[in-house]
């Protein structure tokens, strides 16, 4: 072999490497063994990773501390003070501040509200707002099987943006183009909401708007006449899970050993935490933003008129804990739930929810 | 010395073409003719055609031909013909079989897995006329069919995958996908579905044989290479005259092993272990979802699947705990 000949396959052989290894991340990755040795359950990370959700899950301070004060309640000093008129007025006006800052920092107060008169609904986002409010005061209070003592604040999703990050609508229909040849029907597209994989690229109308059933796997090892749960259905099931995986930078055994997904002995107790987690994110959807869809401009809709909804990357942004678990409701307590039950005229869901069952929280599927 | 340990052949032999052997009546005349390739020449014979097509060979490369530009174009129409798009997400791209909802109904709305079905017919009459093609030409040189029967073994996968299981099963949509992630998504969920292949005993047959297959062929290969010096790529003398190469290999693996295969049975082995692999493959495959739906509760019933110690703690299924259905 001459020189030049050598030189040449080297640069090859080089290129070829690089092109290879191109969608790799650069060493060092450490792994963490997470279940019982040969079950090949481990979790994988590496300090680039590490310090990126440092950087991006840092917790902003609060405005000023709390305080005890004499301030009467809050509805009673404002007008039109729906679901924050059970705590006085300056934790109230505090609690504003904050909102202020984690869901529209540039725009300040106008965001929502009409500086002419405060009270008013007439600016839409206050309406989206209120609703929102009690759409936490729920999670906080009744969802503490997936939130735990954590809870969450407009920050956990909103990070100091109108509209969280991580959001989904129902898909635009294909264009068939004259239904003859090449209908993708649903899959086969590489996008983010199914971890680039070629699964039905739609998990989260199926099962984080409507109740589909997600379990695939039999009860029995002998066929039985119980509903058969077909391959297409599976891969609707994973294409779930590849979105789980994706928002909460875990992988398959953070969960499941994956040698049973169906058993929930084998399963950690994070498996749990996130069958809440999903019923938590149907009844958001279902009960307190798809009814908003008249609320909103359309430039705030999806393709098919659908409010933008959450899933599981709207809290968790790639974080197995949102904020890295970090709790900021000891810091606004006002967010943890009503104070007393008799203020909290949470709007009973409109006749046509979606999913009338999922008020529930424990409803089945 | 290293002159016997590269991997290309270092001495290309040159004469008039080999036309091979007389044709019967029967058959027609061979389609092309035959030339010699420096490049062939380097990693087989040198030596390129006389091919020979004949009537089976073309109808199978037709009907091959529509299965394949069904498949690529209706994947070139997924992205609206778009010439890039198709490039870029070409592995994403695939035909699929037809919905759980059709069953195993003849006629679907072509845009709705109809072209599956006429892309599985045509695939499966070209399978088919090539393995006759493999059979008929063996006998015409005056062969075993033993390419025909391990090929076979191929199709019989082919057709427990894509035909068999799907009818036994009542749809169409237990079949596999034509295109690149979707059919490993596809096996992904298969084994998902019915309770994690890995505990099914004819998966693991096939897999111990196929592993076994490339076992025995790295053997085999790097035996003859070993022994070349001495001749031992001339096998075929050697199974009725052994000479020093094959005594040398066998007295290498008895040292080494206690037990050698002889320059004939080496073949047998490998053969059988390739038919194997597809063979007891396309058992489990069949016996999936038909007969076991879920291979680990199979597995555990039969007291093969090993228990492990809860180490986080006993976690039961909130939907259970709840008293509501899963």
């Amino acid at each position: 072999m001459t020189g030049t000949f050598r030189r040449i396959a080297l640069a090859l052989a080089g290129v070829g490497l690089a092109v290879t290894l191109a969608g790799c991340e650069a060493p060092p990755q450490t792994s963490k063994q997470t279940g019982y040795r040969g079950t090949g359950m481990a979790q994988i990370t590496s300090p680039e990773l590490e310090a990126y959700l440092k950087q991006a899950n840092v917790v902003p301070p609060p405005p000023y501390p709390l305080e005890p004060s004499d301030a009467p309640l809050a509805k009673d000093f404002y007008q039109n003070v729906q679901v924050l008129g059970d705590i006085n007025a300056d934790e109230f006006n505090r609690l504003m501040l904050s909102i202020t800052e984690w869901v529209a920092p540039t725009e300040g107060c106008n965001y929502c509200h009409n500086p002419e008169n405060l009270a008013s609904d007439e600016v839409y986002t206050k309406v989206v707002a209120r609703r929102m409010l009690q759409m936490t005061r729920t999670i906080n209070a009744s969802w503490t099987d997936h939130v735990k003592q954590t809870g969450v604040t407009c920050y956990t999703c909103h990070r100091g943006k109108h509209i969280p990050t991580n959001v989904w609508a129902r898909p635009a229909p294909e264009d068939l183009r004259g239904n003859f040849i090449g209908a993708k029907r649903g899959h086969n597209d590489p996008v983010e909401s199914v971890a680039f994989s070629s699964l039905p690229k739609d998990p989260f109308t199926p099962y984080l708007l409507g109740a589909e059933p997600i379990r695939v796997q039999g009860h029995t090892a002998l066929p039985s006449d119980a509903a058969h749960r077909s391959i297409a259905s599976t891969e609707k099931t994973y294409g779930l899970m590849m979105h789980l995986s994706k928002s909460l930078g875990v992988n398959c055994t953070y969960c499941h050993n994956s040698r049973d997904w169906a058993n929930w002995s084998d399963s950690t107790p994070q498996r749990v935490t996130a069958w809440y987690g999903i019923r938590m994110a149907r009844q958001i959807n279902a009960e307190y933003i798809e009814p908003l869809k008249p609320v909103f401009p359309a430039t705030r809709l999806g393709p098919l008129g659908d409010p933008l909804k959450v899933n599981c990357a709207t809290c968790h942004q790639g974080a197995n804990k949102p904020l890295l678990g970090v709790s900021m409701l000891a810091d606004h307590p006002a967010l943890a739930g009503p104070r007393t039950p008799a203020v909290a005229p949470d709007a009973a869901p409109p006749a046509d929810a979606p999913d009338p069952k999922a008020p529930a929280k424990r409803a089945p599927g | 010395m290293a002159g016997y340990q590269n991997i290309f052949t270092q001495i290309q032999v040159r004469g008039p073409v080999e036309t091979g052997v007389p044709l019967p009546r029967s058959d027609g005349a061979r389609d092309f003719g035959a030339f010699m390739s420096y490049l062939a020449g380097k990693i087989g014979n040198a030596q390129i055609g006389p091919i020979y097509l004949g009537g089976y060979g073309v109808v199978s490369l037709l009907f091959g031909l529509a299965w394949f530009e069904i498949v690529g174009l209706h994947m070139w129409a997924s992205v609206g013909w778009d010439p890039v798009q198709f490039l870029r997400q070409l592995f994403w791209l695939s035909l699929d079989p037809p919905g759980p909802q059709y069953g195993t109904q003849l006629f679907v709305p072509l845009n709705e897995g109809g072209w599956w079905i006429i892309a599985s017919f045509c695939f499966l009459v070209s399978l088919v006329l090539w393995w006759v093609r493999t059979y008929t030409r063996a006998k015409a040189l005056g062969l075993g069919t033993h390419v025909a029967w391990a090929f076979a073994s191929a199709l019989w996968l082919v057709l427990v995958l894509g035909l068999i299981r799907p009818l036994a099963m009542g749809s169409w949509s237990e079949a596999v996908p034509y295109g690149v992630f979707p059919h490993l998504d596809w096996t992904s969920a298969f084994s998902i579905r019915y309770g994690n292949l890995f505990y099914n005993p004819f998966h693991c047959l096939s897999i111990v044989f196929l592993y076994g297959s490339v076992l025995l062929f790295a053997m085999h290969g790097a035996t003859i290479l070993a022994v070349g010096r001495y001749g031992g790529e001339r096998e075929i003398e050697q199974i009725t005259d052994r000479g020093t190469a094959s005594e040398r290999a066998a007295l290498f693996w008895r040292w080494t092993m206690g037990f050698n295969a002889s320059m004939e049975s080496i073949h047998r082995w490998a053969w059988w272990f390739a038919v194997l692999t597809t063979l007891t493959g396309g058992i489990g495959i069949l016996l999936t979802g038909t007969v076991v739906d879920n291979w680990y509760l199979w597995a555990v019933e039969h007291h093969f699947a090993p228990a492990y110690p809860a180490v986080h703690g006993v976690v039961t299924d909130p939907a259970a705990a709840t008293g509501a259905a899963p």
